[in-house]
């Protein structure tokens, strides 16, 4: 468990200090893939690197397991560094050494001195990384996936309880970032190790993450379980981070002059009731028309949902919502011209 | 002496080619030795001004300015003044002011500071990155000079140590002038002093040899280590 205990962080600009970050509490469980999301500045990267103590607090505590890292002296911090992997945006490999040693490097800084025992383990990682024909090249001689996987291998050389990911992927093209997220999962799933990543990118919170914090200009606007976050944003940065993932609902927002007959809802279906045939059969049921404005279906990590927008019209569309809801359907009301995405159009 | 020879007759004035074969060795003596000791003494004199700069692993500013100082008066005196000023320094040091002994110290005190600044240089050109990845394994400073600096750094250091080298070459020359034997003394003594301008020809084409040798290792060394 990791737990931030009213930190905070401000830094000393010609002789003014700068806040960078408010004051804030915030538990991230074992195991769980965390994600923080928020633009650059937002101060995400000084939040990821209190954990590891990389940026000290100005104050507040920050727990790892009950250990308070701020009190920590220089080598029970060291100690305690070797247990939380970190990769980055960059990789920062070792130019001047080969996939191996830099695999090998975090052992070598631990002291481990048998050399068969690191051979072993580095033959291991770089096979789970699926990088295992490439051990003697050089960072160099490697592509940009590629050298994350490496940084992801070191990472976990010292079979780390943590692992943190500084926009791990935002240097990556589209397909490279899946399978590098793809294997952050398993990693995740395999060793039952933490993960805290930080993004820009709402689309890597909703593939990996199981919970995400909102930052904006140093403070955490909202936070909880990715599926709540993404279907029920509250916060206007989070709308809009939610509605880079979900371009359709804005593509697909009624033009100027066009009006809408009815009451303008969104449906949120997730888990079980996204494969069964509800909508149809209250519809058919109660008798009330419906028009489709926007929709999407598609999974938050392992949980499928979908999430349509319609236009509803009939006698019968209390009746009809009372029979979604009962039917595990999360209902919101939209009145014209004050959807969301509309809304921070303007 | 054979004196029908064809070097006898392109350089008339020098008769003794032994006593240039042994200025040769005595020039490569002084540069070997105070080479090695100004890297001794200069690479961790680099690290020191790179560890304690402004925003660096252990920024120290009130030692990094004193170390600065130091450096930049060392290296703001010319050096054929620097070796009279030293003279005393050097006879407490090595009991001699002159010869390959007595030219020693001055030399290394006039290149380490030198040296150091280009290992400052070639250190700061190390990724932030890749010392903040170090930190967050839990490497100790140590660690990070050791396994990460000077390792990352190395083709640049080497590159360093190619300058300092062919610097050291013009300062052992210059020492010539005031007995510290070698090419420079003969091409000073002979050359210059006795107007025997062939002794000048030989020692300036034995001085170009030198340095682009050492250029030459130099580079090929830089392109092995770079990595990149």
């Amino acid at each position: 468990m990791i737990r931030f205990i009213d930190v905070h962080k401000s830094y000393r600009v010609d002789g003014r200090d700068v806040p960078a970050l408010q004051p804030f509490s915030l538990e991230i469980a074992d195991g769980d893939v965390f994600g923080i999301i928020g633009h650059s500045g937002a101060g995400k990267s000084t939040l990821l690197r209190m954990i590891n103590l990389l940026e000290r607090p100005s104050g507040g505590r920050v727990e790892i397991d009950g250990t308070d890292m701020t009190a920590l002296d220089e080598s029970a911090l060291r100690a305690q560094r070797r247990r939380i992997g970190m990769i980055f945006q960059h990789f920062n490999l070792l130019a001047t050494q080969t996939v191996a040693e830099n695999v090998a490097f975090p052992m070598r800084l631990a002291g481990v001195r048998d050399a068969s025992a690191i051979r072993t383990r580095v033959d291991q990682l770089l096979a789970r990384v699926g990088l295992s024909e490439h051990a003697g090249k050089y960072p160099s001689q490697l592509s940009g996936g590629q050298k994350q996987r490496v940084g992801i291998a070191r990472a976990l050389a010292n079979q780390p309880s943590i692992l943190l990911c500084d926009e791990a992927t935002s240097a990556l093209d589209p397909q490279t970032t899946a399978s590098v997220l793809e294997l952050l999962a398993e990693i995740n799933r395999e060793l039952k190790l933490t993960v805290v990543l930080i993004t820009h990118e709402m689309d890597v919170v909703r593939r990996i993450c199981d919970r995400v914090a909102v930052l904006d200009a140093g403070r955490i606007v909202e936070q909880g379980a990715v599926a709540d976050v993404f279907l029920h944003p509250q916060h206007p940065t989070t709308r809009r981070f939610v509605g880079e993932a979900l371009p359709e609902e804005t593509v697909s927002a009624p033009l100027p002059g066009v009006r809408l007959g009815g009451r303008i809802l969104r449906l949120s279906f997730r888990g079980e009731s996204t494969w069964t045939p509800v909508l149809s059969r209250v519809m058919r049921e109660t008798g009330v028309d419906f028009n489709l404005l926007a929709g999407r279906i598609d999974r938050i990590k392992d949980l499928p949902y979908g999430q349509l927008t319609l236009a509803m019209e009939g006698a019968g569309v209390d009746t009809a919502l009372a029979a979604l809801r009962a039917g595990g359907i999360e209902i919101e009301e939209i009145t014209p011209g004050r959807s969301a995405s509309i809304e921070d159009r303007a | 002496m054979i004196a029908a020879s064809p070097l006898h007759s392109l350089f008339p004035n020098i008769d003794d080619w032994g006593e240039l074969g042994q200025a040769c060795i005595d020039t490569l003596l002084m540069l070997a030795g105070s080479l090695s000791l100004t890297v001794l003494i200069g690479l961790p004199l680099g690290v020191l001004l790179y560890l304690t700069g402004k925003g660096q692993l252990r920024a120290m500013p009130a030692l990094y300015g004193l170390t600065a100082l130091l450096v930049n008066i060392l290296r703001s005196i010319p050096f054929i003044i620097l070796m009279i000023v030293l003279m005393p320094l050097t006879y407490v040091l090595v009991g001699t002011k002159l010869g390959i002994r007595g030219a020693i110290p001055p030399l290394v005190i006039g290149a380490a500071p030198f040296f150091a600044r280009l290992v400052e240089t070639a250190l700061r050109e190390v990724q932030a990155g890749v010392i903040e990845a170090s930190q967050s394994m839990g490497a100790s400073t140590w660690q990070i000079v050791w396994h990460v600096l000077l390792p990352e750094a190395r083709a640049g250091i080497v590159a360093g140590i190619t300058v300092t080298a062919i610097a050291l070459v013009g300062y052992t020359a210059m020492g010539g002038a005031i007995g510290a034997g070698g090419l420079g003394d003969l091409a000073y003594r002979y050359g210059y002093l006795s107007y025997k301008s062939d002794y000048m020809v030989v020692t300036v084409v034995l001085l170009v040899l030198l340095v682009q040798a050492l250029q030459m290792i130099g580079d090929r060394l830089v392109v092995r280590l770079a990595r990149r």
